[in-house]
C-alpha cells in the first residue's frame, strides 16, 4: 500500500469563477509543485475541460479524475466523477438537457472557455455556468451512479450551497459515496457537530479557483495505484479507515 | 385562520395533507433555504418556498408548521407529497411568486 496525494476540487478557466490562469497545462505544474498523485477536475456543470486535462496529467504522472461540480435543483453543489470517457460524455449529454437556457453576461460573472494543451481556446460556453440544473439531488444521484460514478456532496459544512445549509439535513436514502468538507474544518470538529455522519469517508480538498490554491487542502489515500477505479474501491470498502486530511 | 380558510380565500392548490387544515395559522415564514427555517420559522406558521425536496416536510414536522405553500405552479416531489400525507401537515401551491403569496398572505393574517 502507498499514499497518495490528492486535491479532488479543482475548477478550471471554464468555470465562470475560475481564473484565467487556471489552463490545464497551470493545473498540472502546480499539481506536480504541490506533489500531488491525484486531481479532481470538477468545474460548474461542465466537463468539457477533462479530457485535456487528464492527457496532460497522464504525460505528467498525474492521474486526473474527471467530473464536474454539479449544482442540484436545490442549489446543492455535488461533485462527480466518472472513470470512462463514455461515461462522462453521457453524463455531459445530462448536464446539457438539464441546465436552463440563461446566458452567460461575461463581464458580471467572468468567461467560460476551455482551451487545448497550447491553450488555444476550443470552445465557449453561452449558457451560464453556474445556474441549477432542473433535477434534484436525488435524481441527479441516481444518475451518476447509473454510470459507475461517485456521488460526493460538496463543502457540506458551509452555510451556502451546501447540502446541509440548502436541505437542512441528509435526506434518508440519499447514497453518498463520500462528503466533502471545507478546508475551515476539520473531521474531528466536524464529526462533533454530526456525530450522525461517522462511518460515512470525508475528504477535503482546495476547491481552487485560483494556480495559487491548488493542494492547499489535500485527502491523502492509502491504496494500490492512484486512479478512478482503486479510488472508488477504497471509498467504497467496507471497515476502511477514513482518509486522512492534511493541510 | 385555519389552513382551509386560506387557502379557500388565496385560491391555493391542495396537494396533500388534507387531515392538516382545520390547523390554525399564527405567522408565516418566507425562505428556501431550508437550514434556514430550521433555525428560525414559528410553530404554527405557513412556510413559503420555492423548494419540493421531502427534506421541506421533515422541518414542517420538526418546526410544528401549520402548512407548506409551493411557489410559482412548482409541483411537490412524490416522496414529499407521501410524507404530507402521512404526517398531515398540508402542501398547498400557487402560481404566484414568493413575494406576491407572501404579501397577500400577510395581509389576511394581520387583518383586525
Amino acid at each position: 500500500m502507498k499514499t497518495f496525494r490528492a486535491d479532488l476540487h479543482i475548477h478550471t478557466v471554464l468555470s465562470p469563477c475560475g481564473d484565467l490562469e487556471m489552463s490545464p497545462d497551470v493545473i498540472v505544474a502546480r499539481a506536480l509543485e504541490m506533489k500531488l498523485d491525484i486531481i479532481g477536475i470538477t468545474d460548474h456543470n461542465t466537463t468539457r475541460q477533462c479530457r485535456v486535462t487528464r492527457k496532460l496529467g497522464e504525460k505528467a504522472g498525474i492521474a486526473v479524475l474527471m467530473g464536474a461540480e454539479v449544482t442540484t435543483k436545490e442549489e446543492v453543489h455535488c461533485l462527480t466523477f466518472f472513470e470512462t470517457l463514455e461515461q462522462l460524455d453521457d453524463f455531459q449529454a445530462y448536464l446539457d438537457h438539464h441546465i436552463p437556457d440563461i446566458r452567460n453576461d461575461v463581464k458580471r460573472f467572468g468567461y467560460q472557455v476551455a482551451v487545448d494543451e497550447h491553450n488555444d481556446i476550443v470552445y465557449t460556453e453561452e449558457r451560464l455556468l453556474i445556474s441549477a440544473l432542473d433535477e434534484g439531488i436525488g435524481q441527479v444521484e441516481a444518475k451518476v451512479h447509473s454510470l459507475g460514478g461517485l456521488f460526493i456532496p460538496a463543502h457540506i459544512d458551509k452555510p451556502r450551497f451546501s447540502l446541509y445549509g440548502q436541505l437542512g439535513f441528509m435526506p434518508a436514502g440519499l447514497q453518498v459515496d463520500a462528503l466533502e468538507i471545507s478546508p475551515k474544518t476539520s473531521p474531528a470538529q466536524f464529526l462533533l457537530l454530526h456525530p450522525e455522519l461517522r462511518g460515512i469517508p470525508l475528504i477535503s480538498s482546495s476547491d481552487a479557483h485560483l494556480p495559487a490554491l491548488i493542494g492547499t487542502r489535500v485527502t491523502c489515500f492509502e491504496m494500490e495505484h492512484p486512479g478512478f477505479g482503486e479510488l472508488r474501491k477504497t471509498i467504497l470498502e467496507k471497515g476502511r479507515k477514513n482518509p486522512k486530511i492534511i493541510n | 385562520m385555519n389552513v382551509s380558510q386560506l387557502a379557500e380565500k388565496l385560491g391555493l392548490e391542495i396537494y396533500g395533507g388534507a387531515k392538516g387544515l382545520d390547523q390554525e395559522i399564527t405567522g408565516g415564514y418566507t425562505s428556501d433555504l431550508l437550514s434556514d427555517v430550521m433555525g428560525h420559522a414559528r410553530a404554527g406558521s405557513i412556510w413559503i418556498t420555492l423548494q419540493t425536496h421531502k427534506n421541506v416536510m421533515a422541518i414542517a414536522s420538526l418546526k410544528e408548521l401549520a402548512a407548506v405553500v409551493i411557489v410559482k405552479g412548482y409541483l411537490p416531489e412524490e416522496d414529499m407529497l407521501e410524507q404530507s400525507n402521512i404526517e398531515g401537515i398540508p402542501v398547498l401551491g400557487t402560481h404566484e411568486e414568493a413575494f406576491e403569496i407572501s404579501g397577500k398572505t400577510y395581509k389576511l393574517l394581520h387583518k383586525k
